[in-house]
């Protein structure tokens, strides 16, 4: 479904990413893990569109990407949940959903409708939630808000940026529960994490990222139990 | 709790309500006021669209223009020049100078696009005074600093808008269309896009909002109706020049914006009613008004920084919401 090949991005002088080759599978969750500065916001940020390429190419079913404008990408099919949730603060639950409408004109009134029934059935907390400000919610259910906002567009394939940054560990079981169901749903997951071990147990597969630089790839359970993964960012 | 109430009762006797300010609305300058007395009503209403097309910008969208008073300096010249040199209609100079307002907002809207905050205020503070300074020596085309006099009252048919009572109603139907295409622009695609641009801008990118193209329409429809209302004022005050149009001007127009409460459509009405009445309360005291007029947005600043109409769960509301999560988080750690 999305292929990214040979990617490389500078930021000024420094090289972010050094020619980087990945691929994502329809209805696959694949995780990117690696360490602080290892690239992997920086290829999230150059899927969307939301920085310049120096080389290499991006397609998505098919359709190469790598130039592309991103409210373009997203009309494609691909929502970007950023790092640090950004909710909309001052706007209530419903209207934070809303907007993760706009970038898909294709969307009728039934539809969101629709949409918005899926997101509450899937995170109960924000139907009861649903006229208060975004900003009044603890950081799960903000989390949480931002991954359904992310939805409401009704993606193909659905980015998410470290969704367990700040969260209590029972909170992150939660969120990853949720992204297998997601997946369930018929959606493809892109999926950063720090928290390697949890990312891993959930992923079809996983790349490790160092130094802008595809380390290792493989299954999930592959990653998990190799020894230098282990070593390097499971602390074992 | 208060404004709870006053929600419900709103949402009660909404209709109602409606029906009983459209015909005090209507029927006001027929009680015999003043023409003084109608003439403050002008003005408020004046500046129910002035400070209302300016929390378009400040309020919906997030960007901080100070410069507002200079697209009014752009419809009021319009109106004046074409109207006294070509003997144009009113009625079709009005949108005219709304466009031409809405133009210079694009040209000045385009150089900021990647600006933000104070950057972004500086260039529009320093616009204003440019299409002022051009306005003051431009003499063949503004009179200069002479101004433009005798400019032509607008008619229907050979009915003549020539008494403030008259240009009452043409403030207020100015007014009146302001609130309601605002309305509706702001609950469309356009409006809310606006919005995710104020709450968080890299937010309303990866949503797929085209956050300059969403900043450019904001800003030259915030222009328009300022151009609008210029085009208005001209024929009312029949005599205009560059003076009117000061940074002065514009920091009024802010002020009813802040205190009456940005990001909401009633505040700025609210904003232009306290502000102007103030005006009128205050006269006695001469120039110390303007004192009154920094201590009460110090005031506001401290009390009430999302205005007297804005929600307390507005963004500019920052310290309630802290409160309000900082009380639940206690209330869910005593249950565990």
């Amino acid at each position: 479904m999305l292929k990214i090949d040979n990617l490389s991005v500078n930021y000024g002088r420094i090289e972010a990413l050094r020619g980087i080759t990945l691929e994502v599978k329809e209805h696959e969750i694949v995780t990117l893990i690696g360490s602080n500065g290892a690239g992997k916001t920086t290829t999230l940020m150059s899927i969307s569109g939301l920085t310049s390429k120096m080389g290499g190419s991006i397609a998505f079913a098919g359709t190469d990407i790598t130039r592309m404008a991103p409210e373009k990408i997203v009309h494609l099919g691909i929502a970007h949940v950023p790092e640090g949730r950004r909710v909309f603060p001052s706007l209530t639950v419903y209207e934070n959903l809303m907007a993760g409408t706009l970038g898909n004109k294709r969307l009728d009134k039934a539809k969101i409708a629709e949409l918005i029934e899926e997101q509450f059935t899937l995170f109960p907390r924000l139907a009861e939630r649903k006229t208060q400000a975004g900003g009044s919610l603890s950081g799960g259910e903000q989390q949480m808000l931002a991954v359904a906002r992310g939805l409401m567009m009704d993606p193909k394939m659905i980015m998410l940026d470290e969704p367990s940054l700040g969260l209590a560990p029972i909170i992150v079981e939660e969120i990853f529960e949720l992204i297998c169901r997601i997946r369930d749903m018929g959606k493809t997951v892109l999926l950063i994490e720090q928290n390697a071990s949890m990312a891993l147990s959930i992923a079809d597969r996983g790349y490790v990222l160092a130094n802008g630089e595809v380390l290792l790839s493989g299954s999930g359970q592959d990653l998990a139990h190799n020894e230098e993964v282990k070593k390097a960012y499971l602390g074992a | 709790m208060t404004m709870q109430k006053v929600k419900q009762m709103w949402a009660r006797y909404r209709v109602f309500l409606l029906i009983a300010a459209a015909v005090i609305l209507i029927v006001l300058p027929l009680l015999g006021f003043k023409n003084s007395t109608i003439r403050i009503f002008c003005r408020i209403l004046m500046y129910t669209t002035l400070a209302g097309s300016l929390n378009i910008t400040n309020g919906y969208s997030g960007q901080m223009s100070l410069g507002h008073a200079g697209f009014f300096c752009v419809g009021a010249y319009t109106m004046a020049i074409l109207a006294t040199r070509f003997g144009i209609s009113f009625w079709l100079l009005m949108p005219l100078a709304g466009i031409a307002a809405a133009l210079i907002g694009l040209v000045v809207a385009v150089p900021t696009l990647r600006m933000k905050g104070l950057y972004l205020s500086i260039i529009t503070l320093g616009a204003s005074e440019v299409i002022r300074i051009i306005a003051l020596n431009w003499q063949s085309l503004t009179g200069g600093s002479f101004g433009i006099k005798d400019i032509p009252r607008p008619a229907i048919l050979s009915f003549e808008v020539d008494s403030p009572s008259k240009f009452y109603y043409v403030f207020l139907a100015v007014a009146v269309l302001f609130l309601f295409v605002s309305r509706r622009v702001l609950n469309s695609r356009v409006g809310r896009g606006w919005i995710s641009i104020r709450e968080n801008e890299l937010a309303a990118k990866s949503l797929g909002i085209q956050t300059s193209s969403a900043k450019l329409t904001n800003f030259m429809y915030g222009a328009f109706w300022a151009g609008i209302c210029g085009a208005v004022y001209a024929p009312y005050v029949q005599y205009i020049d560059s003076a009117v149009f000061s940074l002065d001007e514009g920091f009024n127009i802010l002020s009813m914006v802040i205190i009456g409460g940005q990001g909401t459509l009633v505040g700025p009405v609210v904003g232009a009613v306290v502000v102007n009445g103030l005006t009128e309360v205050l006269r006695p005291i001469g120039e110390w008004r303007f004192v009154m007029y920094g201590a009460l947005i110090i005031v506001m600043m401290w009390l009430r920084p999302q205005g007297l109409m804005g929600a307390s769960d507005n963004v500019l509301a920052g310290g309630k919401i802290k409160a309000v999560k900082k009380t639940r988080r206690l209330s869910a750690g005593v249950q565990k």
